[in-house]
């Protein structure tokens, strides 16, 4: 065990991206899938921090911008539950599989 | 090994298992409690890090605010006890691979990346650091970002409403 | 030169400013009244669009008059020789520097003489149609392209650039479409008016590149110039074009011969002339405009209208001369076999075209020896009256008897007896009988040939017998041969209207031979003395006069003399009645060789390899197409891992691979 430092922290930032991602591409539901994109987006605000914290500790930028994110974030998941709703009552169903009108 | 390190470990394996069962259990509403807990691993790690303000948010807004409202979300749309469908294998599949090629192509570039840290003498993030940026007009101040966003807010909010407005009269 | 307009008023500034005016309403009163007939005559003229379009016909005529009179007898002659007025010339398309398009009005004795035969024939025909169109569905329409033919021919003989007057004859020709195809119900007058367009469009592709040839070496379009330059035996364009050659042939005569198929196209000269007889399914008062008097003659105009560089090159005079005699010859002997009146009418025709080519042919420059082209010009001025006269009796006659056919007619005369004169005066006129005007004018020529090639001389005389006999015959079987019964109820002969353009063209053919036409045209514009030669002119008259009692004795009275001769001739009466299998030979040529041999083998290759070419990037299209849009399911997650091995397919690119 070492001494966790930047490069450790970026490793759950990176691992929890792409659980997040994986969650997106596998999901049908599309809660689920919001809620891997919240994973995707937090990953992202964990390296904001951590770049923050090691790199530059003279400036703050790094936790504005998470916070930033994590407002966005919130709006997006305000806006998507909205969407979600709407669709579960036209479609009556989540389902991503079902939500395909938009094609050729 | 000091306790700090240990306390990271445990917080990563929070933040690590519970998000890969979040993406992978086949209960809804326990693949938003799984995400809960991810989140507070989060929050845990930011506490680490020793930024108390921005983990204060993250339970604020992520834990109380966003897990909340996907949980209201699935009471308004789903089953109670209903298996999430399974998607098919072929697309897990690729799904695995895309992700772990991904994972592996940035893993790579940590690794080889030398990070070079600043030299200038650190400031604390404190409230009172943090409050003077944010809402500062100086250099370094945020206040014209913290503006935009607080608008994308109240459009996101009145979006929202629209949204949900929308339907009603055509269900009638 | 730069100017958009420029108009060149040259030494006729003492007649006023309007002359250029005057000239230019010639052609567009016609060519208003086409406009505002095609326009808005269907709707609002249908009763008045014939008088419309006479009164405005009748203000050119009398405007080309006054030219007339002022060219002839005012302003046109300096110093004894006729002048060749530019009174109005503007820039057109300017292409470089020295190259350009120019369109203007050119006065010499030819074009103004052309303006008169063109708007006195084309108001009489109009009158005509007044009363033989009554009626009509489409009476304004035929009006405006009457007026349509009349501005296009006013322009094609006022042209002053052989550009110009290329544009007019195409003109001219869609014209001559639309009229003969004015009945476009009947599925002949259709193939008809394809096949003069068809065969006059062959003819123009010659002309077109005979122009081509001219303007390249004389380096410019202009009539003027143009003569100019290719006349001097000095001049450096006249010495590169005679230098030039093709085939052991020089590129003048070449060119020459080019524009002369073109002529020999609209002009219906042999082998060219199929198209003529079976535009006679136009109505008929349009064959006597078009078919007979001033279209058909627009080949001899641009012959004339070239003679001076035509006469730099023998080839090319002989050819001209040759082509004109073959063609007399032929359509006669054609003529005296037909039954169809109006066929008759346009093989005559062709065969008077004859007359005025080989004329032009046998012509020399100046002087005495120019009497050739005045000859031609002089016939084909009495030609216009007299073949325009015998058309619009033709017209009476088949409006009487509602048959094209000799067999449903005779008698005629009792029924129709202001048309039995008229026709009778234009009958004398065109075989020669003195004092009738087709005397002085076939006089003249048989003198040139006389002069000049005496083959051609012998062969003139005898076609001027044929000509006789068969016009005689068609008068007998009309007029006498039997008594006319009058099946139901039998209306006149067409009223004062129907009369008046008849009486006024027989007047025309008995006197105009009195003009003393050399004094007026010739090929240089001096006045040329007509020497009239009273022993010589013994043999013409009595050949004609032997030619009318010929038919006389033939067709007078109803016999089996016709009969028994054509049995007698056998053969030869077939092959002039089947028209000496001209036209078969050209459906030979045209189905059996060209579109066979040729025209399959390109449609196939069309069908095959172009069509297949096509096809096959429209159906790679649609194949690629089909395989790319599964691409576009609407299944967002598809999309995701397709963007997700995007970004990390251009990580990889960007990282190792063009660092």
């Amino acid at each position: 065990m070492m001494e966790p430092g930047l490069n450790h922290i970026l490793f759950i930032s990176t691992a929890l991206f792409f659980i997040g991602i994986f969650g997106f591409l596998t999901r049908r539901n599309l809660i689920t899938m919001l809620m891997s994109i919240e994973l995707v987006l937090n990953s992202v605000n964990i390296n904001f921090v951590a770049f923050n914290k090691y790199l530059w500790p003279h400036k703050l930028d790094g936790l504005f911008f998470s916070i930033f994110v994590i407002a966005i974030a919130a709006a997006e998941a305000a806006v998507a539950i909205a969407i979600i709703i709407n669709l579960y009552r036209s479609h009556q169903s989540i389902d991503v599989e079902n939500a395909e009108d938009l094609k050729f | 090994m000091s306790g700090s390190t240990i306390i990271f470990y445990l917080l990563s394996i929070l933040t690590l298992v519970s998000g890969i069962l979040s993406v992978t259990t086949r209960k809804i509403f326990r693949a938003a409690i799984f995400l809960l807990f991810s989140l507070i691993g989060i929050a845990g790690l930011y506490f680490w890090m020793q930024y108390e303000f921005i983990a204060a948010v993250q339970i604020v807004v992520y834990v109380g605010g966003i897990t909340v409202l996907i949980i209201f979300s699935i009471f308004l749309t789903q089953q109670a006890g209903e298996l999430l469908p399974q998607q098919n294998r072929k697309r897990v599949l690729f799904s695995l691979l895309a992700a772990f090629s991904g994972f592996g192509l940035t893993l790579l570039q940590i690794i080889q990346h030398s990070f070079n840290k600043t030299l200038e003498s650190s400031i604390l993030p404190t409230m009172e650091n943090i409050g003077n940026q944010m809402l500062g007009l100086e250099d370094n101040g945020f206040s014209l970002p913290f503006e935009v966003v607080s608008i994308l807010l109240l459009a996101a909010m009145i979006g929202c409403i629209v949204i949900a407005l929308r339907s009603k009269p055509t269900t009638v | 030169m730069n100017e958009i307009l420029q108009i060149k008023l040259l030494g006729i500034f003492s007649l006023g400013m309007d002359l250029g005016w005057a000239l230019l309403m010639i052609p567009f009163l016609p060519l208003m009244g086409f406009l505002l007939l095609g326009l808005f005559g269907r709707k609002h003229m249908k009763q008045s669009a014939g008088i419309f379009a006479t009164l405005l016909l009748s203000g050119s005529a009398f405007l080309s008059l006054h030219t007339a009179y002022g060219y002839f007898f005012k302003y046109g002659k300096l110093e004894g020789v006729y002048q060749k007025i530019i009174p109005i010339q503007f820039t057109w398309l300017q292409f470089s520097p020295g190259v350009s398009i120019d369109l203007g009005i050119l006065l010499d004795p030819i074009s103004v003489m052309m303006l008169v035969v063109v708007t006195f024939i084309s108001l009489m025909v109009h009158i005509y149609s007044l009363a033989y169109m009554k009626g009509e569905e489409r009476f304004p329409t035929y009006y405006s392209f009457l007026g349509l033919f009349t501005f296009s021919m006013l322009g094609l003989v006022m042209s002053s650039n052989i550009f110009q007057l290329y544009i007019f004859w195409e003109l001219v020709g869609v014209s001559s479409f639309l009229l003969i195809g004015y009945y476009f119900d009947r599925p002949s007058a259709v193939a008809a008016c394809k096949k003069a367009f068809i065969i006059t469009r062959f003819a123009d592709l010659g002309f077109l590149i005979g122009i081509l040839i001219l303007s390249f070496y004389a380096g410019t379009l202009d009539f003027n110039t143009l003569i100019e330059k290719l006349t001097s035996t000095e001049s450096a364009e006249f010495k590169s074009i005679a230098s030039a050659s093709f085939i052991g042939i020089s590129a003048l005569t070449w060119a020459l011969v080019l524009v002369f198929i073109g002529g020999a196209g609209k002009s219906a000269l042999f082998p060219l002339h199929v198209w003529l007889p079976d535009a006679m399914e136009g109505p008929t008062p349009v064959s006597a405009l078009i078919h007979a008097a001033t279209m058909v003659v627009a080949g001899v105009f641009l012959v004339a209208r070239l003679f001076p560089v035509f006469s730099m090159s023998e080839v090319a005079l002989k050819v001209v001369s040759i082509i004109g005699i073959i063609s007399a010859l032929f359509a006669a002997l054609i003529a005296c076999t037909q039954t169809d009146i109006k066929r008759v009418l346009a093989y005559s025709t062709m065969s008077q075209i004859g007359f005025m080519m080989f004329s032009l042919g046998l012509s020399g420059q100046s002087g005495e020896g120019g009497l050739g082209f005045t000859a031609a010009m002089f016939h084909l001025f009495t030609h216009a009256l007299f073949k325009a006269l015998l058309f619009l009796g033709a017209g009476s006659v088949i409006h009487f008897i509602h048959s094209n056919e000799m067999k449903d007619m005779g008698g005629l005369r009792k029924y129709l007896p202001i048309t039995h004169i008229t026709f009778l005066i234009a009958c004398l006129a065109i075989s020669g009988v003195p004092p009738f005007a087709g005397f002085f004018s076939k006089e003249q020529i048989l003198l040139t040939a006389y002069h000049h090639n005496v083959t051609i001389y012998w062969i003139a005389l005898a076609t001027s017998g044929l000509t006789s006999f068969y016009m005689f015959r068609l008068y007998f079987s009309i007029f006498w041969k039997k008594e006319y019964i009058v099946h139901g109820d039998a209306h006149g002969e067409g009223g004062f209207v129907m009369m008046m353009p008849l009486i006024l063209l027989s007047l025309g053919a008995a006197a105009a031979g009195f003009i003393p036409f050399g004094n007026l045209v010739s090929a240089d514009g001096k006045v040329l003395e007509s020497v009239f030669h009273l022993q010589f002119s013994i043999a013409p008259v009595a050949l004609g006069l032997l030619g009318i009692f010929t038919a006389m004795w033939m067709y007078k009275n109803e016999s089996n003399r016709p009969d028994n001769i054509a049995h007698s001739l056998n053969s030869f009466y077939k092959l002039a009645y089947h028209k000496f299998y001209v036209d078969e030979l050209y459906l030979f040529v045209t189905k059996k060789v060209l579109f066979s041999l040729v025209g399959r083998p390109a449609a196939w290759f069309d069908k095959n390899v172009v069509n297949g070419l096509i096809n096959a990037s429209g159906n790679s299209t649609v194949f690629i197409s089909e395989k790319v849009k599964g691409f576009q399911s609407g299944k967002v997650q598809q999309y995701a891992i397709y963007f997700l091995a995007g970004v990390i397919g251009l990580a990889v690119l960007f990282i190792y691979i063009w660092k």
